[in-house]
């Protein structure tokens, strides 16, 4: 095994080009598990932990840009207004340990149907930037998972950066594990409302072979709140949303979902939990919305 | 590989360092610092907590090679000459110990939680404290642990 330690990018897209099969490191906390088991013997590692260009977020077009080692902790303490459905979902990885060094590129790269940052990364329209000796490429991040640990990176790819839009309305995460640290999802979910710009945004996580958008589930909610009214200004105000509307979007999130059985949880249980999960994070998001705030963090 | 780096104030150096090994092997295997424990190897325990350029980290979880060139403190780091930290000192006397084992973790990780936070409420504790495991105590002396440490450094 060779240990890659480049300190410019252009020298760490010049090393992934010469060792594809060289395993990118920037945190450690998902490569080293493996690394330490004996499950994972890379020909190389590839340090992407010197590599400055990475480890900063800032402002790029009308985009969040987040370099893809950025680590947890800062996502939550620095991005948690600005992006908050990812700094809740920051906030639920792991331990303070973890999130010290876990970052968002790694948490991409695994690719696991359960990672933490994509439910919200999936509802605020996020752009990975993805480049190499050949160029610089940007891909929906609906277009990013194409199944379990499979991603769109090409062998000779890393990832550079996370796009996101800042957020124009509320935005939630909810897991479900079995304590509030160190756990991997048994379910997750995320929300994000713009109800001024009349649409809906819903993902569920850790409940299919692939982190994925709740389409039908969106668009009801998105035609309930225009037929009734509430998308306007003035349609705003004391309205609470019908119970019916709320149960039924929870039902549609659970429909959305292909989960199986597994140690963490089965099938049932996990279509459950997202139809719980579904209702109660559009209560909280669309309480914040009516008072501009109060449950928004 | 070469590794050089400063471990508790001191620069080390060590070779033939492997590749894949982690931070944590490289203290407790070449640098005869057996402090950080060896548990889990994948994070869950934090009984292998070190401060890497002063931000708490698992040891386990860390290639050695990212090391290079940085600043390592271990629980072997904390004490002056012969006096303990303020926080070791608070741990002997609320009993936070039974087996030992999650212990160095711990006083690292509550040494950084205090200089972070020097009046953490209860809440802020459990969350601080999340990635360390203990399998003895219960948590019970131990969050007393945090609570006296915190209330002397108040006092100094």
């Amino acid at each position: 095994m060779e240990f890659l330690a480049p300190t410019t990018w252009q020298d760490a897209l010049a090393a992934k080009a010469e060792y594809p099969d060289a395993v990118p490191v920037a945190g450690g906390t998902d490569v080293m598990v493996g690394i330490n088991s004996g499950r994972l013997r890379p020909s190389a590692l590839l340090d992407l932990g010197r590599v400055t260009d990475l480890t900063d977020w800032g402002l790029d077009g009308g985009y969040l840009r987040l370099g893809a080692a950025v680590p947890y902790r800062r996502i939550i303490e620095e991005l948690k207004d600005k992006a908050p459905g990812l700094g809740m979902a920051a906030r639920t990885v792991g331990s303070p340990q973890i999130r010290n060094r876990g970052t968002i590129g790694g948490n991409l790269g695994t690719g696991s149907p359960a990672g933490d940052c994509h439910p919200p990364l999936l509802v605020c329209d996020a752009v990975i930037e993805l480049a190499s000796v050949r160029g610089v490429r940007r891909i929906p991040v609906t277009e990013f998972f194409l199944g379990p640990k499979r991603t769109a990176v090409a062998p000779d790819e890393l990832i550079a950066a996370v796009l996101v839009p800042p957020a124009d309305g509320p935005q939630q995460f909810a897991k479900v594990g079995t304590r509030n640290a160190m756990v991997i999802a048994v379910c997750s979910f995320a929300l994000a409302l713009t109800p001024e710009r009349g649409w809906v945004r819903a993902a569920i996580g850790s409940a299919g072979p692939v982190p994925t958008r709740a389409y039908t589930a969106e668009q009801f909610l998105t035609e309930a709140l225009q037929q009734d009214g509430f998308a306007s200004r003035s349609g705003r105000g004391d309205v609470a949303l019908p119970e019916s509307v709320v149960r039924r979007f929870g039902e549609l999130v659970a429909a959305a979902a292909s989960p199986i059985d597994d140690v963490r949880g089965t099938a049932a249980y996990r279509r459950h939990a997202l139809s719980v999960l579904a209702q109660r994070t559009l209560r909280w998001a669309w309480e914040s919305y009516r008072g501009r705030g109060d449950r928004c963090t | 590989m070469h590794l050089n780096c400063v471990v508790n104030g001191e620069p080390r150096q060590v070779d033939n360092v492997w590749p894949g090994e982690s931070l944590l092997y490289t203290l407790r295997e070449r640098m005869g610092l057996p402090g950080s424990k060896n548990a889990c190897e994948q994070g869950e325990c934090g009984s292998c907590t070190v401060y890497l350029d002063e931000v708490p980290v698992c040891a386990c979880l860390v290639p050695a090679g990212q090391a290079q060139g940085r600043r390592v403190r271990t629980v072997e780091g904390l004490a002056e000459a012969t006096q303990l930290d303020p926080v070791q000192r608070a741990f002997l006397e609320a009993g936070a110990v039974q087996c030992g084992f999650c212990t160095p973790g711990l006083i690292i990780t509550v040494h950084d939680l205090l200089r972070r936070n020097p009046r953490p409420t209860d809440e802020d504790i459990r969350e601080a404290l999340a990635g360390n495991l203990c399998r003895c105590t219960g948590y019970e002396k131990i969050l007393d642990a945090v609570r006296l440490a915190a209330a002397e450094s108040e006092v100094r």
